[in-house]
């Protein structure tokens, strides 16, 4: 990862939180991932439209494992198992994240730039609350601290910083699912079915929407 | 006749030489070839075939980064656009100006069928106004023709390419006759949601036209329409009317359709064409300039191979540049041919644009419905206040109208993404409650305007530049005027007030005009470069795009036109395509070429 930009944002956020000062970047010698090489090509102007894609093969995944369990746990953490669909970890989401912060592309690139210090940041949130990394505390200890930043409007100014990474991590999550054929199950999207007349809505919708 | 090589190219004789293969290319590659001219097609862009090439049913899901749109793929993944974009890599143009207000973006496809095969599908008729503007609010210019002189081509595009639409008849909104359009769409809640309260300000909502066969074409009547007395085009046409499907309310037509349900190049004008035995196509062919021989009339054209890089030279009786409104002015501005009014270049258009979306809370936790549909335009809001414009109410000089749309579509990266505005930010359990609460209760209202010609906007050769065949590059200046801009004010306010009544909420305020207004180039249909007009010096052809300079030299894409009324282009283009091909023809036939 890029380091001078992970040391930028642990500062600004040391700025604000005289507690943070004393963390150093790579203390435990696991680098988050390798970096996104030089130069990486990406799918080009003419991509085969029609054969099946997956993460890693128009570019090489960058996510260490260490960092991967963390993904999967804030994945986790922003869409749980409950009655309609699983986990996001479940349906290949941290492969997504780490397709997404792996693309050589400039969008993509710069939120490489947010989620990498993000998950460094929240592991050493995990350390100093509770001894732990974040992926190996309890759903309880992880919810604590998602309490403090789920909210960019609403955090406390030394969780300002995190609270934009959560949103910006909060969004790659939910599009990751809910492109999968269980999140699409989950919110509800029935159509890409071949059709031979199409009815527009039903009576209930109308009724619903006080056009009927 | 088929796909050919370059040097197969150069040694054949043809009547015509087609420069493009996009609405106005094939237009007229297909009048010519059905009524028996032999034709040379050249495009710049690689061959493609939607029949094989298209991701019809791939989700989301399936594509590298969900789908999202990347400089490599700017419309998404799926879209059906290849080596295209606001930048081709080796191929590029400047801006006169440094500050983004007064850039133009620039985009180009390089593939057989050209934009064409990814464009929204929205085909609407300018209206009897749009063809005197200067005539009716002193602005602009007038063209060199009546709505009556192009309603009959209208009609014959209508029915050749297959477009929806109703039979309202409203100001300027001209309707079909009965027996061309195809049924509309039955319209969605959002769509009849907008329609009752958009009324209560006075804002009409009425079915869309667009290029997607509802049903499909009705082979037995519509060849006899369309090509009267010649026997041979009607079987051809029959039988390839017969290979479209309809729609299956499924797959955005962005992506092309393999199985010919909407308009595309590739999959309505150059199959029968090439039925015809008549058309001859190189692909890969980055035409650089028109030979002028000694008379003063067109030889044919200079052109590379892309894949070589060799110069080769096709020769025609006819040569006919639709390259695309600007590529067609590079074109002519580099062979120093058909300027001697020196309007070449000048008065460039594109469409006002500006949007404004929201929430409805009406929408929410709707029951589970497939609202696919024909992907977008089930509805629309044509302009709507032509009096009080011209009673000078407005502050501004031209319409826009309203693409608007909502639904439960396929999910993307924008699904359940930046919620926090409606709900806080949160997670868990309570993330995926909202999620479903509230996918499908968006909605959003885009405007289309119509920009006025003016002095400031024009394309000319850059002094330095030249792309990776070593042509000159083109170097564009552009400002939008007061008009546009206090357009686009209107599109945002109007587009708040609209949300207010349907009880939704937006997640910023109406902007300023300047704000906006999108950048020239963007909604990307541009036109003009070449205007036509009844004055050989002030116009660069006559209302059949014909050059006054080089009679055996015409045009038949967006750059004659003399405005460019809020309705898209595309329809028009190949309009005025389908009459230029005939006059062509009439010429040929009178040996005049």
């Amino acid at each position: 990862m890029d380091r001078r930009t992970t040391i930028k944002w642990m500062f600004a956020a040391a700025a604000s939180v005289p507690q943070l000062q004393g963390l150093s970047y790579g203390a435990t010698g696991d680098p988050l991932a390798r970096e996104v090489a030089a130069g990486q090509a990406g799918y080009g102007t003419d991509p085969d439209l029609v054969k099946v894609w997956k993460p890693g093969g128009p570019w090489p995944l960058t996510l260490s494992e260490p960092a991967r369990r963390t993904v999967a746990a804030l994945c986790d953490l922003i869409i749980p198992a409950d009655d309609a669909s699983p986990a996001a970890s479940a349906v290949g989401v941290v492969e997504f994240i780490d397709e997404w912060i792996s693309a050589p592309y400039p969008n993509q690139r710069a939120d490489r730039t947010i989620v990498l210090p993000g998950l460094e940041w929240i592991d050493a949130e995990s350390q100093k609350r509770f001894k732990k990394k974040f992926a190996d505390i309890s759903a309880a200890q992880r919810a604590k601290i998602a309490d403090d930043i789920c909210s960019p409007a609403n955090a406390r100014p030394e969780f300002a910083t995190a609270a934009k990474f959560f949103s910006k991590f909060r969004d790659l999550t939910a599009g990751g699912f809910y492109t999968t054929p269980v999140g699409m199950k989950d919110i509800g999207y029935t159509g890409n079915v071949s059709l031979s007349k199409f009815d527009g809505p039903p009576l209930e919708a109308l009724k619903k929407a006080g056009l009927a | 006749m088929a796909f050919i090589d370059a040097n197969t190219a150069d040694k054949n004789a043809y009547d015509v030489i087609v420069v493009g293969s996009g609405a106005g290319g094939g237009q007229t590659a297909y009048t010519l070839t059905m009524d028996g001219a032999k034709v040379l097609m050249l495009e710049a862009g690689r061959k493609y075939d939607p029949a094989i090439e298209t991701p019809m049913m791939q989700t989301s899901g399936e594509a590298p980064l969900r789908g999202t749109g990347t400089p490599e793929k700017p419309f998404g993944f799926w879209d059906a656009t290849i080596d295209g974009g606001w930048q081709v890599p080796g191929e590029p143009y400047t801006s006169a100006s440094s500050d983004p207000a007064r850039q133009f973006q620039w985009w180009r496809a390089r593939m057989l069928g050209g934009r064409t095969n990814h464009w929204g599908r929205i085909s609407l008729r300018n209206g009897s106004y749009d063809f005197k503007p200067k005539t009716r609010d002193g602005l602009g210019f007038d063209w060199p023709m009546d709505y009556a002189d192009l309603a009959p081509y209208y009609d014959k595009v209508e029915m050749l390419i297959g477009v929806y639409g109703g039979d309202e008849d409203l100001e300027n909104t001209p309707r079909s006759p009965k027996g061309v359009l195809l049924p509309p769409p039955a319209p969605l809640v959002s769509d009849l949601l907008f329609k009752k309260h958009a009324a209560k300000l006075g804002v009409p909502a009425i079915a869309g036209h667009r290029a997607v066969l509802t049903t499909r074409l009705d082979h037995a009547r519509l060849p006899k329409l369309l090509h009267p007395g010649n026997a041979k085009a009607q079987a051809i046409l029959a039988a390839d009317m017969q290979k479209r499907s309809a729609c299956i309310f499924a797959t955005p037509c962005g992506r092309g359709c393999s199985i010919r349900a909407n308009y595309q190049s590739t999959t309505v004008h150059l199959p029968p064409a090439m039925d015809t035995g008549n058309l001859d196509i190189v692909t890969d062919a980055m035409v650089r300039s028109v030979i002028r021989r000694n008379d003063g009339k067109a030889e044919g054209v200079v052109y590379i191979d892309r894949k070589t890089g060799n110069e080769h030279r096709a020769k025609a009786r006819v040569v006919v540049l639709a390259a695309s409104a600007l590529e067609t002015v590079r074109i002519l501005l580099n062979s120093e041919v058909a300027n001697s009014s020196g309007k070449v270049g000048k008065y460039i258009m594109d469409t006002v644009g500006a949007s404004l979306g929201g929430q409805v809370p009406l929408l929410e936790n709707m029951p589970l419905q497939d609202e696919d549909g024909v992907d977008g335009l089930h509805l629309y809001t044509p302009w709507w206040l032509y009096q009080e414009q011209l009673a000078g109410k407005l502050g501004f000089a031209r319409g826009y109208h309203i693409e608007f749309g909502g639904g439960r579509k396929m999910p993307g990266m924008g699904t359940a993404a930046g919620m926090e505005w409606l709900n806080g930010g949160n997670y868990g359990r309570k993330f995926k409650e909202d999620a479903r609460r509230y996918y499908g209760s968006f909605f959003y209202m885009a405007g289309r305007g119509e920009m006025i010609p003016n002095d400031d906007c024009y394309a000319e050769l850059d002094p330095t530049v030249k792309d990776r065949f070593g042509i000159p590059v083109l170097r564009f200046h552009w400002k939008w005027s007061a008009h546009e801009i206090g357009q686009a004010a209107h599109m945002e306010k109007t587009f708040a007030e609209i949300l207010d009544a349907m009880g939704g909420r937006y997640s910023r305020k109406p902007q300023s005009g300047e704000k906006a207004i999108k950048q020239g180039g963007v909604i990307i249909h541009e036109v003009g470069g070449a205007m036509m007009g009844n004055d050989p010096k002030k116009s660069v052809t006559n209302s059949f795009g014909q050059c006054w300079d080089m009679k055996n030299l015409f045009i038949t894409d967006g750059a004659t036109l003399c405005s460019n009324a809020d309705k898209n282009p595309t329809l028009t283009i190949m309009a005025l395509a389908w009459r230029a091909s005939d006059e062509m023809l009439r010429q040929l036939k009178r040996k005049e070429l």
